[in-house]
Formats: C-alpha cells, structure tokens, sequence
C-alpha cells in the first residue's frame, strides 16, 4: 500500500520539475522519469502489457524523438525569454483552480471502495490480445492508418522546401 | 507477482482519481505558464498519461479489459500526434529561428 504513495510522490514532483526546469532538455530528463514511475504504477495495477508498452513507446521512442529534435533545434542553451511573472501567477492560479475544482467534486463522492483486482490476469497480454482482436478489431486497424498517415504528414512537413515553386 | 497484487489492493480509487487530476492540472499548468513549444508540448503528454493513468486504474477497478485496450489506442495516438507536432515545431523553427511560441501571435486574430 505505502508503495503506491511512495510512487504517486515521486510522479507530483518529477513532472512539476518538468514545467519547472530552465533547461527544456532538464524537462526531457525529468519527464522520462515520470514516465518511469508510471510504468511502476501499470505494474503495481498488474497491467503488464500497458507497463512494457509504455516503457518502449513512451520511454523509447517519444522520448528519443524529443530528444533529437531538441538536438537539431540546437536548444540547449537557455534561450527561452520567459513570460511575465503575472501572466506566470495567472496560469498557476488557472491550474490550482481546476484542481481544486475537479478535488472538491472529488469530496461530494464520498469514500470510495479499493481497487481490488477482481481477475488479476486481466493485464496480461493473453487476455487483452483476445479483447484487441476480437471486440476491438476495426479501431486497431483504423489506428494502423493513422499511424501511417502520421508518418507521412511529418515526412512532409519537415521536408525542407523546394526553392522553386 | 501474487504480493505486487495483493500491495494494490489497499489504495481506494480516490487516490488514483486524484493522483492524476494533480498530474493532470500540472500538465494544465505547464501549457500556461511555457513559452518554448516543445515544454508545451511534454505538458501536453503529462496530461494524457494522467488520463492513461486513471484509465488503466478504472478497468482494473471494474474488471474490464476495455479500459486497457482504450489506453493502447490513446498511447498510439499520442506517438502520431508527437510525430506530426514536433514536425510542425522543425517547420517553425526553420522559418523563424525560435520556438518561441509569440512569435506565431499572427496567428491570434
């Protein structure tokens, strides 16, 4: 049970150091980490297919794209002028509003029972392949599309532009 | 694996509902107060893994696969949406040397 909280911590401050950092490649670093607690709270939900599909996806390649691109940018150095303090207190005050907002909807709820696995292979890859495949086979293939049309749409958008047009 | 389930099953589902509504007001947070694209950009991902998140802890709440199965097709969605957006950020940057996002206040009206 304290593992849960001990996680939950470590997720609240690595991703306010991700908004937080001066340095966006300090953001990068800070972000993988909380990915990587989120991958700790799938396996401590025994979802073990969503914890290693996050752990490639989000870990591998999102993160190592936002990395090269941060590379080609040629961003490290502090270059970001920054908003003013106002509209900086203006955008925490936003963001403290819907919190409080969607916790104290939380409150009229009243207690909640624990998550209690009622089949703990649900998460496993035997089962959710069986769902994937079965029920949800048109949006997976749907989903391959949008993939492929995604790939194509950054290929040409950052294809530098003929000179002659 | 039987003690990592049995370590879950203490939390109550509001801890997870608001563990992922501070995430995701983080993530909220962040897309306010940035002005470098790419910063707004990972706030943006922190508040679709909160989703993700909250998601995965409903379906084994429930007992349902479906949950699981919608967070795949969020997490494919997220690596399309991160292709094409940090392509759109390269273009932005070659055409103005910045990717600071007022210099696009063209844009606003």
């Amino acid at each position: 049970m304290s593992t849960f909280y001990v996680i939950a911590f470590l997720s609240i401050v690595f991703s306010l150091l991700v908004i937080f950092a001066k340095n966006p490649v300090h953001s990068v670093l800070y972000l993988i980490l909380t990915f990587f607690t989120f991958t700790i709270h799938y396996i401590l939900l025994n979802a073990q297919f969503l914890a290693v599909v996050n752990f490639i996806v989000y870990m591998g390649a999102i993160m190592v794209l936002f990395l090269f691109v941060m590379m080609l940018l040629n961003l490290n150095k502090d270059t970001e002028p920054g908003k003013h303090n106002l509209a900086k207190l203006a955008g925490v005050i936003a963001g403290g509003c819907l919190l409080v907002v969607i916790a104290g909807s939380l409150k009229a709820l009243g207690k909640s029972e624990p998550v209690v696995l009622q089949n703990p292979d649900l998460g496993l890859v035997k089962n959710l392949g069986k769902v994937l495949f079965g029920e949800f086979l048109l949006p997976f293939e749907v989903s391959s599309v949008l993939l492929l049309s995604a790939m194509v749409g950054a290929v040409l958008l950052a294809k530098k532009e003929p000179r002659t047009v | 694996m039987e003690n990592i389930t049995h370590t879950i099953q203490a939390v109550p589902l509001n801890h997870y509902i608001l563990l992922s509504t501070i995430i995701f007001a983080i993530g909220v947070t962040g897309v306010l107060i940035r002005r470098n694209a790419i910063v707004i950009f990972m706030s943006v991902e922190l508040m679709l893994n909160a989703v993700n998140l909250l998601l995965t802890a409903f379906s084994a709440y429930k007992g349902d696969a479906s949950g699981q199965v919608f967070v795949f097709f969020i997490m494919a969605l997220a690596a399309a949406e991160v292709a094409v957006g940090l392509a759109i950020i390269v273009m932005i940057y070659r055409n103005t040397h910045s990717t600071d996002i007022n210099v696009l206040n063209r844009l606003k009206w």
